[in-house]
């Protein structure tokens, strides 16, 4: 059976605060006329009405890698579960893993991270965040779960916006727009989205890391949008409007982002990287690159999380593309000048 | 370090794979048992597929969905599936039903006594039925990774997160816990009942010398230890995970303390599953190329049994007898050896 040994099941993992209704789209996704099987791993086993052949209990168990690295954790429950599943191979074609509203996406993605049996058989898909539009500006303020999970997002579906004025839709936008440029989002009600928007997004595929441009608001004019080159989404504490959509900054959880369009010099970059993730990877939620490096015709892509790299040379540059380094980090009080003035000393000159 | 290939080299080892009588599961095997000199190779799901004198291969119905684990006393075949159930295959061919999880939770680890008692878990709750008692339950703190039954007595070790519980079910006292910081998965007790052996998630092995808890680290694989067999007498515990068979040694009252562990036909495969014969210092190794190989512990002489080039293997064991080696790879092409 090399057909079903060399393919890697991809996992969808949906996280969203206790409310916003990600069983209301999971339950979407299992009745959709897709022809696909699903196995769905929940957490709040026999509590919930999920009509599915495939179901399965988890206890969100993490646990910390004796590996010296504090923020190392895994689901330790996941690598048994996608174990056990494994043996029902042809049974399913993608999983989908739910967590609970308090969890922090961080240790599951770490789980595919580290696991060497569930790097064989299975592959994270995306991380698709369901937020509450009426009640998600509050939920940022007073949970750090919440605020976790839209950081770590790559796909965030704002439900219920027929709940909102507006004004308020446009609010709550950029304060998620303040915290996570970079992942879709799209407006729903009862999490009407299309499927393929939210599944086989391929957001961990190194190959697919090629679009790590901001995601800015839709709808509004995008006229003063293509000045922030430096990526910088600081204005100032105020949303500000002059005539398109307002910006914030989060206090807590902001972006940044960097770019070069000098090669990098590898023998710097890479341990400045690795020293960089290693001092203060707690902070870092999301990390992906695309490089330019010296001497180097192929474009090299990396990407991680936390503590946790894993990067590779992805194909040659093309004629006349530009060798452009971009990176992108994603997280919590991010030491911004420190990382500015360390990129800049990687590049050749 | 060595290296062969027995593909290209086969003609200088000893081989008796012309003597391997080939046998077809057509579904993916987890484990082997022998019940008398029956084969009994349990599948990925569903069935047991039993392989008697002649070579016909007969599946025996005994769960409704994935097969997760599964333990044998020789007499019988205790497995548990993803349909929440406990049922025991018996060598004159019956299934019979011994528990069903009030949750339908998956029955994720089995262990057999010697004297008939049987222990599963589910979640964090291991349980233990003996003979006629009631049955017995015990909540640990976190999902449990693997059970053994001690040598001597009714005592259960339970692996779990951060540690074992060493737990006597018939006992008001309490369980006993044996800390070390990790995932502890699998766990087996030595033959004379002094150490306690787990595999951990990371790639090593955690052990417990049992009359003053010290600990014994073994560390240095390049990959997790799935597969652990004591050699006949318990004087050394093979392991999977490394691409040589690591031995630890077992046979002084400090047990592997400050002793480097014996290292057995290396291949440019990663060890997959071991299986110490229960009469003789001889081993059985299969790699996750697809080679198997028989070797004598004292010396490191290596028989081959199976050529390389195939899925990993997933099963390995010996008759009671020491007489018939059975194996299976991970896509169900199987064999049956007679010594």
């Amino acid at each position: 059976m090399p057909e079903l040994t060399s393919q890697k099941i991809p996992v969808t993992v949906l996280t969203g605060y206790l409310g916003a209704g990600k069983t209301t789209l999971l339950n979407r996704i299992l009745s959709e006329n897709h022809g696909k099987k699903y196995a769905v791993i929940v957490n709040e086993f026999g509590e919930i009405g999920i009509d599915n052949d495939l179901i399965i209990g988890a206890d969100e168990e993490v646990f910390e890698m004796n590996n010296g690295c504090i923020c190392c954790t895994v689901r330790g429950d996941l690598v048994r579960i996608l174990d056990g599943l494994m043996k029902r191979r042809g049974k399913f074609d993608a999983i989908i893993v739910e967590t609970t509203g308090l969890a922090d996406p961080a240790p599951v993605a770490q789980t595919f991270f580290v696991d060497e049996d569930v790097q064989k058989n299975a592959r994270l898909d995306a991380v698709v965040t369901v937020a509450d539009a009426k009640w998600l500006n509050d939920r940022l303020k007073d949970a750090p779960e919440a605020k976790n999970q839209i950081a770590f997002a790559d796909v965030i579906v704002l439900n219920k916006t027929d709940l909102v004025t507006k004004a308020e839709l446009a609010e709550v936008e950029a304060r998620i727009r303040g915290i996570n440029p970079y992942a879709k989002l799209h407006r729903t009600e009862r999490c009407q989205v299309a499927l393929s928007d939210v599944l086989e997004r391929g957001a961990f595929d190194l190959d697919r890391i090629l679009e790590i441009e901001p995601e800015f608001l839709d709808g509004g004019d995008d006229h003063d949008h293509h000045d922030h080159h430096d990526g910088h989404h600081h204005h100032n504490d105020h949303g500000h409007s002059h005539g398109g959509p307002k910006h914030y900054h989060d206090e807590e959880m902001q972006s940044l982002s960097l770019r070069s369009d000098k090669p990098l010099d590898p023998t710097k970059f890479m341990p400045w990287l690795q020293n960089l993730v290693a001092s203060e990877g707690q902070k870092i939620l999301r990390s992906k690159g695309i490089l330019a490096f010296s001497d180097d015709d192929d474009r090299y892509v990396f990407q991680g999380v936390h503590m946790m790299l894993e990067g590779d040379h992805q194909r040659a540059w093309k004629e006349g593309e530009p060798r452009e380094s971009r990176l992108v980090f994603i997280g919590r009080e991010l030491p911004e000048q420190t990382i500015r003035d360390g990129f800049e000393s990687c590049i050749t000159t | 370090m060595k290296e062969f290939d027995p593909g290209d080299n086969s003609a200088s080892i000893a081989s008796v794979i012309d003597r391997v009588r080939p046998v077809k599961i057509g579904m993916p095997v987890t484990s082997v048992h022998f019940l008398g000199d029956s084969a009994a190779f349990v599948g990925a799901e569903e069935n047991v597929f039993v392989v008697g004198g002649e070579a016909e291969v007969s599946p025996v119905a005994v769960h409704g969905g994935g097969i997760m684990c599964a333990a044998s006393d020789g007499g019988r075949i205790v497995m548990g599936g993803d349909d929440g159930k406990l049922v025991a295959f018996s060598a004159s061919g019956e299934v019979a039903l011994i528990a069903t999880d009030a949750k339908r939770r998956w029955i994720d680890n089995v262990a057999l006594h010697p004297d008939g008692a049987v222990a599963w878990s589910a979640g964090k709750t291991a349980f233990v039925r003996s003979g006629k008692r009631e049955e017995k339950s015990l909540d640990v703190p976190s999902t449990v990774g693997g059970l053994a039954f001690a040598p001597k007595g009714l005592r259960l070790a339970v692996a779990h997160y951060n540690g074992v519980t060493l737990w006597f079910p018939n006992m008001a006292a309490q369980p006993e816990f044996l800390g070390w910081a990790g995932s502890h998965l699998g766990v087996a007790f030595s033959p004379d009942n002094k150490f306690l052996v787990s595999t951990m998630h990371e790639p090593a092995l955690h052990g417990w010398r049992l009359a003053d808890n010290r600990h014994m680290r073994m560390t240095g694989y390049p990959g997790r230890v799935r597969s652990m067999s004591w050699s006949v007498g318990g004087k050394a515990l093979a392991t999977s995970g490394a691409d040589t068979v690591i031995m630890w040694p077992f046979g002084s009252k400090d047990g592997p303390m400050g002793k480097e562990p014996a290292m057995l036909a290396p291949l440019q495969a990663r060890v997959a599953v071991v299986a110490c014969h229960p009469k003789h210092d001889i081993l059985a190794a299969g790699y996750s190329d697809g080679t198997i190989l028989m070797m004598r512990i004292d010396d490191g002489a290596e028989i081959l049994v199976r050529r390389n080039g195939t899925a990993p293997v997933s099963a390995l064991a010996w008759n009671g007898k020491g007489t018939l080696l059975a194996f299976a790879a991970e896509d169900g092409d199987a064999g049956l050896l007679e010594l």
